[in-house]
């Protein structure tokens, strides 16, 4: 891209490099009027320790044809592709022009592949062998930093093969979140229920996911977890896929399941967030990436 | 021809000068015009200079020598812009001093990293890359949790910067303390981070 704040530069470019090219040529044709003749070889009049001298040999014939060789290439190429300055060439190259001609192609040959899943209901496509390998490398290119390769997850990025899912695992669910993200927001509760407070919950909680517990801790602990808790995760702790509270009966733990860990959850909150995927990837690859995540086996049925 | 190139030969100075000119062709062509060329020296729209948060973090990346094993460069082949998104363009780099471009991916592109992962994978990431991708080999950064950002230079710093052309307010520099209180060096690239890329708005 030539934009230049004055054109002067792109006259500047080509007068150089054309005098360059201009010198060069002269150089060599001046070197080349000498010929290796048949008589004695001149030196070049420098003697050093008595007695050594340099033969002054003129250029060989292959060399310097090759040097103008080099130099009709470079004229030839200016021509042809942008390099004088704001000259765009013969050829009208351009960086931009062969990028798109190659997205172009690509898409070409892809789009047939996308276009047949894309019209695909998510289950049918999810079982389908051929989608299951490409939405597996869009997952190995995209997904496996937070995920894991085994999609597996980590602590704090959710494991997508066990069933459990924060916002739901029906098909439009787990689309819906690769294309729009998700923002968890537990609150800290230390401030607001205390120390002992927290106890009593984590208590409470680990009751809920059938652990044995410090019984009356538990049930003071359910009645914080009554006045603060349920608007979220519900009386039963079940959870609410609508605001990506998990369930806390099924000893699932996004964060950590130790006692220490599900209290620091409590006393100082978290926030999950999975990125919005939508515009980097557009709709054909967001609908077999969920495909392939419902293929892994922790899908649910599609909602009614 | 002879006695000129003679000349040349017994005066180590006139050589000296005429082989400067003559290296110099390929920088006054190649280089010197990008200077005077919009799309290399104009912000393109959306581009905002770094903010003092950000702008710390910076340096942290730069001191930490990030771009030795990550590039900010998007090339325009379609095999990098599946992966990273639309390639660079010259005029998101116009407040980069130094640009951080790099020339070696032993990790992956970072141009538009920003927004693509949490703060908090960044965070956990950064702690100990193996605390979520196991196959990482990328040096674990702890101390940056536990080190201010900035050691009281930003606002010199930035007017520095202003005299190269990043324009800098008045009152954004003597804002600059204020944003950088309390924050560690974390916060400070992971600020960075997040930003990075994200000024232009490209559909797909």
């Amino acid at each position: 891209m030539a934009d230049f704040t004055s054109g002067g530069w792109s006259i500047f470019i080509a007068v150089v490099t054309v005098v360059s090219l201009v010198a060069l040529w002269y150089l060599a044709w001046a070197l080349s009027a000498r010929r290796t003749g048949s008589g004695p070889v001149e030196t070049s009049g420098h003697v050093w320790d008595e007695d050594l001298e340099e033969y002054n040999n003129p250029l060989p014939r292959w060399w310097l044809n090759l040097f103008y060789i080099t130099i009709i290439w470079s004229a030839l190429y200016l021509a042809a592709y942008p390099g004088l300055g704001a000259y765009k060439g013969m050829l009208a190259w351009s960086q931009q022009d062969e990028y798109a001609a190659e997205v172009a192609a690509a898409d070409a040959k892809y789009a047939p592949v996308f276009d047949k899943f894309a019209n695909q209901d998510l289950a049918q496509v999810a079982r389908d062998p051929e989608a299951q390998k490409i939405g597996g490398r869009l997952f190995a290119n995209y997904c496996t930093a937070c995920h894991g390769s085994d999609a597996g997850g980590a602590r704090g990025f959710p494991n997508l093969r066990d069933g459990d899912w924060l916002y739901g695992g029906t098909p439009e669910a787990v689309k819906a979140s690769i294309a729009n993200g998700r923002m968890g927001a537990m609150p800290a509760w230390g401030a607001v229920v205390g120390a002992d407070g927290v106890k009593q919950v984590t208590a409470y909680v680990e009751k809920l996911a059938g652990r044995t517990t410090d019984e009356a801790a538990a049930t003071a602990g359910a009645k914080v977890y009554q006045t603060n808790c349920i608007a979220c995760h519900g009386p039963d702790g079940k959870g609410n896929p609508m605001m990506g509270a998990p369930n806390l009966t099924d000893d699932i733990w996004l964060y950590g399941g130790s006692t220490e860990k599900i209290a620091e959850t409590i006393e100082k909150g978290r926030n999950g967030q999975m990125p919005a995927h939508g515009e980097l990837l557009g709709d054909a690859k967001v609908h077999l990436l969920a495909a392939y995540v419902l293929s892994l086996g922790g899908s649910q049925a599609a909602s009614p | 021809m002879a006695s000129f190139h003679e000349k040349i030969e017994q005066n180590i100075g006139l050589m000296i000068i005429l082989v400067i000119l003559t290296v110099s062709v390929g920088g006054l062509v190649q280089i010197t015009p990008l200077f005077f060329m919009h799309s290399t020296t104009e912000p393109v729209e959306g581009v905002k200079p770094y903010d003092p948060l950000r702008l710390t973090g910076r340096d942290v990346y730069v001191r930490e020598g990030c771009y030795t094993c990550h590039s900010q460069m998007v090339r325009p082949f379609r095999a990098e812009t599946e992966r990273y998104g639309h390639y660079s363009l010259a005029g998101e780099f116009v407040y980069d001093r130094p640009f951080q471009w790099g020339s070696k991916r032993t990790g992956p592109d970072l141009a538009r990293v920003g927004g693509r992962y949490s703060d908090e994978w960044h965070r956990v990431h950064l702690h100990n890359p193996r605390d979520v991708v196991p196959e990482s080999i990328m040096p674990a950064y702890p101390w940056l949790a536990t080190t201010q950002a900035g050691n009281g230079d930003i606002q010199a710093k930035m007017r520095a910067l202003r005299t190269v052309g990043v324009p800098y307010s008045d009152e954004e520099i003597a804002a600059a303390p204020a944003a950088l209180e309390g924050k560690t060096e974390m916060d400070a690239v992971v600020a960075y981070l997040q930003g990075l890329g994200t000024a232009v708005k490209f559909k797909r």
